[in-house]
């Protein structure tokens, strides 16, 4: 399978690194290091070479050294032995807040002709709280989810995010109804591709991991809890629309009273269980879902693979945190096994010794990073 | 550097569309290093320009003559108006040589984030043009969201009229603006135009 490569990594004035020129040179890298080392930021400097926000999900303007100014990461990357160029920062004007893209050198002619060249999947220790946080959390974890497999979702997302704020602000300065049914025939079209894009990410990702895409981890399944998934579930998509539109249209009054949308995407949930027990995820042990989540991002990768024809970079910030020994190896035979290129992140480098044959080791420290070897005796536990 | 009147350049050019403080100061130093081939007869066509080049009073284009090229061109079928949001707009489709009637540039499209009310939008020039002989109007306005809610707004403004109102099928991508798709997909949508729901 063709596997997306990072060979080379440059990064300037970005979060704590000044200047980094930096090979990975092998398929499986590890990036070891003391907490605040730099470590993440080198992940989500890869993540950013997509077109989202990145793993942190950071603000352009945030992300410069010393929180202001310019930055840049610039990647030569590979699939089939093919090489590309892209770079991102900030817009060389000041005041450095809009984003800009370059691929081979040339500015694209659109963020489309980057997200179908770069593919990433990643999993943080962040991610451990989403099965207890706020719905909001999830629905942007299916959100990116399903943006990777299908660009276009993040474009269907952010109109309907757009037309939901709009008629938010016309109802609420009383405005010309003609207007605000414009904005509600948008919301309800775009709502509607949103939705049955996450239909089709779930749908998807549960057949990839009914399948065995990352055995020997949990296997999981995602159910979408969405009355907008319902209707499309029994009905034609335009007769859900219709409906979505009406609905908007009678609820104007309530919704200048709350400020919100009675009906639309944004009140989707995603409820993640385990596929043999039916038991939600929420009421696992922190082990358990962390053995979840890395089950979600391999089987998520292999989604990847298939609807791009490419094996994503796989981030893997702090993997074996949570895990236990067996849960360990287990990862460590997945990855051996993977085409694709993973990154990955540890306080101890001892802890990914069992990969010493197989990985590339890196230290990281005070804004560089240098090669090392893995210490010859694992940590006795 | 180089004097209030370097200075004063500088924040002209920064004003440009496309353009900020670094590459205006660019553009100031290349033509400053040769005033007599790059600065002269680019000040003497910016004066010409000023002075000659000005709004169509029917559509809003923008030409040495007025009516413009377009509205003066008996050629065109006057029972078709394209309506556009800006110059750009109307240009690129002249590009595509696939409209043979008139245009109407809006000026604007409405946006509730950008603070653009229907109060900010001026239909009387467009209304007073639709006098019978109009029985086409083709709403080409830009594929965002907001291009899509002034559409359907300006198709209920339209209803009264009772003239068609059609819009561009877009096979657009959402956020696409007209002037920069190919010709190829603008004459394709052109073609395509169906009646709004
Ligand atoms: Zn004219």
């Amino acid at each position: 399978m063709t596997a997306l490569r990072l060979e080379r990594l440059t990064l300037s004035r970005f979060r704590n690194y000044e200047a980094l020129d930096w090979r990975p040179g092998a398929r499986l890298v590890v990036i070891a290091g003391a907490n605040g080392s730099g470590k993440t930021n080198l992940l989500e400097a890869v993540s950013l070479l997509g077109t989202g926000r990145g793993l942190r999900g950071a603000a352009t303007a945030t992300l410069a050294r010393g929180g202001q100014g310019a930055w840049a990461v610039a990647a030569r990357l590979a699939v089939d032995g093919e090489r590309f160029e892209v770079a991102t920062g900030t817009d060389p004007e000041p005041p450095h807040e809009r984003r800009v893209f370059r691929l081979d050198g040339a500015a694209p002619r659109s963020q489309a002709e980057i997200a179908a060249r770069v593919a990433t999947a990643w999993i943080t220790p962040q991610m451990d709280r989403l099965f207890g946080e706020a719905a909001s959390g999830r629905r942007r974890f299916l959100d990116r989810l399903a943006a990777a497999v299908e660009p276009a979702h993040a474009r269907a997302l952010a109109a309907w995010e757009t037309a939901a704020a709009s008629r938010r602000r016309v109802l609420a300065e009383g405005g010309d109804a003609a207007w605000l049914a414009g904005f509600e025939e948008a919301m309800a079209r775009h709502a509607v591709a949103v939705t049955a894009g996450r239909m089709a990410l779930a749908r998807e990702l549960n057949a990839a991991l009914a399948a065995g895409a990352a055995a020997p981890f949990p296997v999981v399944r995602l159910v979408l809890d969405c009355a907008i998934a319902a209707a499309l579930g029994g009905e034609p998509a335009l007769a859900v629309e219709e409906g979505l539109r009406a609905a908007l249209v009678g609820a104007r009054a309530a919704d200048r009273a709350s400020g919100s949308a009675s009906v639309g995407a944004h009140r989707a949930d995603l409820r993640i269980e385990d596929a043999a027990s039916g038991l939600d995820a929420a009421m696992a042990s922190t082990g358990e879902q962390k053995a979840m989540l890395v089950g979600i991002v391999l089987g998520h990768a292999a989604v990847v693979a298939r609807s791009r024809g490419m094996a994503p970079l796989l981030l893997l910030d702090e993997p074996l945190v949570h895990l236990d020994a067996g849960r360990r190896a287990a990862l460590f035979a997945t990855l051996r096994g993977l085409d694709a290129q993973a990154l990955m992140t540890g306080t101890e480098a001892g802890e990914f010794a069992p990969l010493a044959d197989a990985a590339a080791l890196f230290a990281c420290a005070g804004g560089g990073l240098s090669p090392a070897p893995f210490p010859t005796v694992p940590r006795a536990w | 550097m180089g004097g209030p009147e370097v200075e004063r350049l500088i924040a002209l050019l920064a004003k440009l569309p496309g353009m900020g403080p670094r590459s205006a100061r660019r553009a100031a130093l290349r033509m400053l290093a040769e005033p007599e081939t790059r600065m002269l007869p680019l000040a003497a066509a910016l004066s010409e320009a000023a002075r000659t080049v000005s709004a169509c009073s029917t559509c809003g284009n923008l030409d040495t003559r007025n009516p413009c090229m377009v509205c003066a061109d008996n050629a065109r079928d006057r029972s078709l108006v394209c309506v556009v949001e800006t110059v750009s707009d109307l240009w690129a489709l002249e590009r595509t040589h696939t409209h043979h009637g008139l245009y109407h540039v809006l000026g604007a499209t409405l946006s509730a984030l950008g603070g653009v009310t229907p109060a900010d939008i001026d239909l009387s020039l467009l209304l007073r043009r639709l006098d019978g002989t109009v029985r086409e109007i083709i709403l080409a306005l830009p594929a965002t969201v907001d291009g899509a809610a002034t559409t359907h707004w300006l198709t209920e403004k339209l209803a009264a009229s009772g003239i068609a109102v059609t819009r561009l099928a877009h096979g657009v991508p959402i956020g696409g603006s007209l002037d920069i798709l190919d010709d190829g997909t603008l004459a394709t949508a052109l073609k395509a135009r169906r009646p709004v729901e």
